[in-house]
Formats: C-alpha cells, sequence, structure tokens
C-alpha cells in the first residue's frame, strides 16, 4: 500500500464549493530511463485517478509519463449530502489503491 | 498633482531595476523580516514552491515523515525494541533535537549527524543493521524526528568540544577545489542571490533537511546537496559519512544558528 496524503474539509455546508487534495507516494517510472546495463526501466505509472462521491463518479483524470513521481491532483466538487468520497489510483500494473473519507454536510 | 521631479523618477526607476534584478531578496524580505540578512532557501523559492512547503496536504516530504512516524515504534533488530521503547513519544523527546545536531558524541570523540546518530541507535541499542546512506528508512526516520523541530531554532554547535571541527569546517568551507576552482564561499557567501544558470543562488543555510527536492524527485540528505555541489565544480565527492562532510554540516548548521528549522522542506 502506498502512503497517502488527502485533504477534504470533514464538515461543510451544503452546495459549497470544497476541494479536493490528493498526494500519493509513487515513482511514476517513465519507461524511458535506461538502467546500469542500457535496458530500458519498464513503464510503471498511475495512469488513471477516479473520485467518486456516494457512488457518483466526480472526477476522473488519465495521468501521463510526464508527470511528476508523488502526484499532487487537486480539484473541486459541491459538497450535497453526507457521506463518503472514494478515490482509486490505478498503475501500470493494474493495482487499484482506494481510500475513503468521510465528509459531513449539514 | 505635483510636478514631475526627474531626481525623483530616476530613483523610483532605478529600485524597480534593483527589484526586477533580485526577485527572490525582495519576497524575502516580505517573508520573514530578518535582520540580521542571513535567508533560509526558501527564500529563494517561487511562490508556487513555498505554498507546497507550508502546505501538509501538498508537501511530498510528508509522505516520509508518515513512514518515519511507523518506523518510530516498529521493533527492530536482535534486542526486538522499537525508537518508541527508549524514546517513547516524538513529539515531546524529540522535540529541538534535529536543531543541534550535527552533535558531540563522546564515544567517538568527533560529531555525528543525525543519520549516523540513528544507525549508532541501531546498533548499540536494537543490536539491527545500520540503514544505508539515503535509504529511504533513514531518509524518513531522520525527516520524522527533523519535524519535531519545525518552527525551533538551530542550536547546533553550541557544545564547547565541537570548536575544531567547526573550524575545520569552516576552512572545507573556503578551500577552492575542483576543476571549476571555486569553493563554497565563491557562490554562497559572494554571489548568493544571483543566478547560476536560471536559478537563483541561496545563501547555503541548510536549515529544512532532509528535504523533498523537485529536481531529484524524492528526498535527499545534506550529505546528497554537498555532494551535488562537489560535482558541479568538478570536484570528486566523499564517500557517505566521511568527516568532512559531517564537519561541513556542522560548519554550516553553526552559520545558520538561530535560523528557523522547516523540516520537511521543499526545494526546487
Amino acid at each position: 500500500m502506498a502512503r497517502t496524503l488527502i485533504n477534504i474539509p470533514k464538515q461543510t455546508r451544503r452546495g459549497e464549493v470544497i476541494e479536493i487534495k490528493t498526494l500519493i507516494a509513487h515513482p511514476m517510472e517513465t519507461g524511458f530511463r535506461p538502467l546500469a546495463n542500457g535496458s530500458l526501466a519498464p513503464r510503471d505509472i498511475i495512469n488513471r485517478l477516479v473520485c467518486t462521491y456516494n457512488g457518483e463518479e466526480v472526477f476522473r483524470a488519465d495521468l501521463f509519463p510526464a508527470i511528476t513521481a508523488n502526484p499532487y491532483v487537486a480539484f473541486t466538487t459541491v459538497a450535497t449530502e453526507s457521506g463518503e468520497i472514494a478515490l482509486s489510483w490505478t498503475d501500470d500494473r493494474g493495482q487499484t489503491q482506494t481510500e475513503t473519507v468521510a465528509i459531513k454536510v449539514e | 498633482m505635483t510636478p514631475r521631479q526627474p531626481g525623483r523618477m530616476t530613483a523610483r526607476a532605478a529600485l524597480a531595476g534593483l527589484a526586477a534584478a533580485l526577485p527572490a531578496v525582495a519576497c524575502l524580505a516580505q517573508q520573514d523580516g530578518r535582520q540580521d540578512g542571513r535567508l533560509s532557501g526558501s527564500a529563494f523559492m517561487s511562490a508556487e514552491t513555498r505554498e507546497m512547503q507550508a502546505d501538509d496536504a501538498a508537501n511530498p516530504g510528508m509522505l516520509s515523515v508518515l513512514d518515519g512516524e511507523a518506523l518510530w515504534s516498529r521493533k527492530e533488530g536482535a534486542a526486538g525494541r522499537a525508537c518508541a521503547d527508549c524514546h517513547s513519544d516524538a513529539a515531546t523527546s524529540m522535540r529541538g533535537v534535529a536543531a543541534r545536531f550535527p552533535a558531540f558524541d563522546a564515544a567517538r570523540n568527533a560529531p555525528v549527524n543525525l543519520d549516523q546518530r540513528i544507525n549508532i541507535c541501531r546498533a548499540e541499542k536494537q543490536g539491527a543493521a545500520p540503514f544505508a546512506w539515503e535509504s529511504p528508512e533513514i531518509l524518513a526516520l531522520s525527516a520524522y524526528v527533523g519535524l519535531q523541530s519545525r518552527g525551533l531554532p538551530i542550536t547546533a554547535g553550541e557544545d564547547p568540544r565541537l570548536a575544531p571541527f567547526i573550524e575545520r569546517g569552516r576552512g572545507f568551507y573556503s578551500l577552492r577545489q575542483g576543476q571549476l576552482d571555486l569553493a563554497c564561499a565563491s557562490c554562497h557567501d559572494d554571489n548568493w542571490g544571483r543566478l547560476l544558470g536560471s536559478s537563483p543562488i541561496p545563501q547555503a543555510h541548510p536549515t529544512g533537511y532532509p528535504i523533498y527536492r523537485l529536481e531529484w524527485q524524492g528526498m535527499g540528505s545534506l550529505q546528497r546537496r554537498l555532494r551535488n555541489c562537489l560535482a558541479g565544480v568538478r570536484a570528486e565527492p566523499f564517500a557517505y559519512g566521511a568527516p568532512e562532510y559531517v564537519e561541513l554540516e556542522l560548519f554550516l548548521m553553526t552559520r545558520a544558528h538561530g535560523m528557523v528549522m522547516e523540516t520537511p522542506a521543499v526545494r526546487p
């Protein structure tokens, strides 16, 4: 499991625009870096980040090899109801890591 | 409206020119308002990078700090003891500790830096193999210990037994070396605030190590940074842990005495 840092306001008012800030530890190996023996390090990047809010997709991003290691992605959504915000990162090996954060909307 | 005063306009234009030439310096004065003229490396960074450092949810160094926090309470070595078993809560026991390293080690009769101190603890108290230099583990533990000193003033070099080592570090700092025949002081004392390529030259105050350096896309120690500079002047870097580095670290920390710790800092 990779380390993540997620910043979502725990409590907010209905209709408020909230910012979701995410950071995940990942080498984001581009696939273009030569190793000591001359072969290329195989590409291993996070290629997709999906955010769902109570099961409904509110944000999706495709990531590419030029994106830094430990990618930081911040975006906004509108707080509609109390529930769960889930963030899923998928890498080139097909592994998906999902982190969920509870949000309270009044 | 007062009539135009050519003299004043010239002065203003000159000031504007100066501000354009030295943007880093201008933003520093606003940022921490130090009176003694010493500036942390963060004063030379863009506003975006400073923001990244200031926000614990955006500072990638915090990922390493979280790893360090987990390592702190992990039982290690033949003794089966964790850091926390002796030092308990790092927030109290490690407060201000990183700010006084490198510190004098009586058994070795020499200064040791924080990474070395952690590995001495591992060998003598935990019966564990030392972490390799620049390994994610040693950087994580020193970042976690360093975080406990964030916001506190640097106190390194106060021990009188360190005096001869500080002097040796000072000598190394002023020693011209490498094919480019440059000393640390040639850039960081004589030309700080000017550009080297497109990057401003900072004053070389090690306020935030271990740092997350954007160029490295990862964490690194002060020794890694010193090796960078040595390679940059085309001198042969010493091996990690060489006494020359520890003495230079000690001198730099003493030179930054009283400045505020920023660990884990972000640098471009």
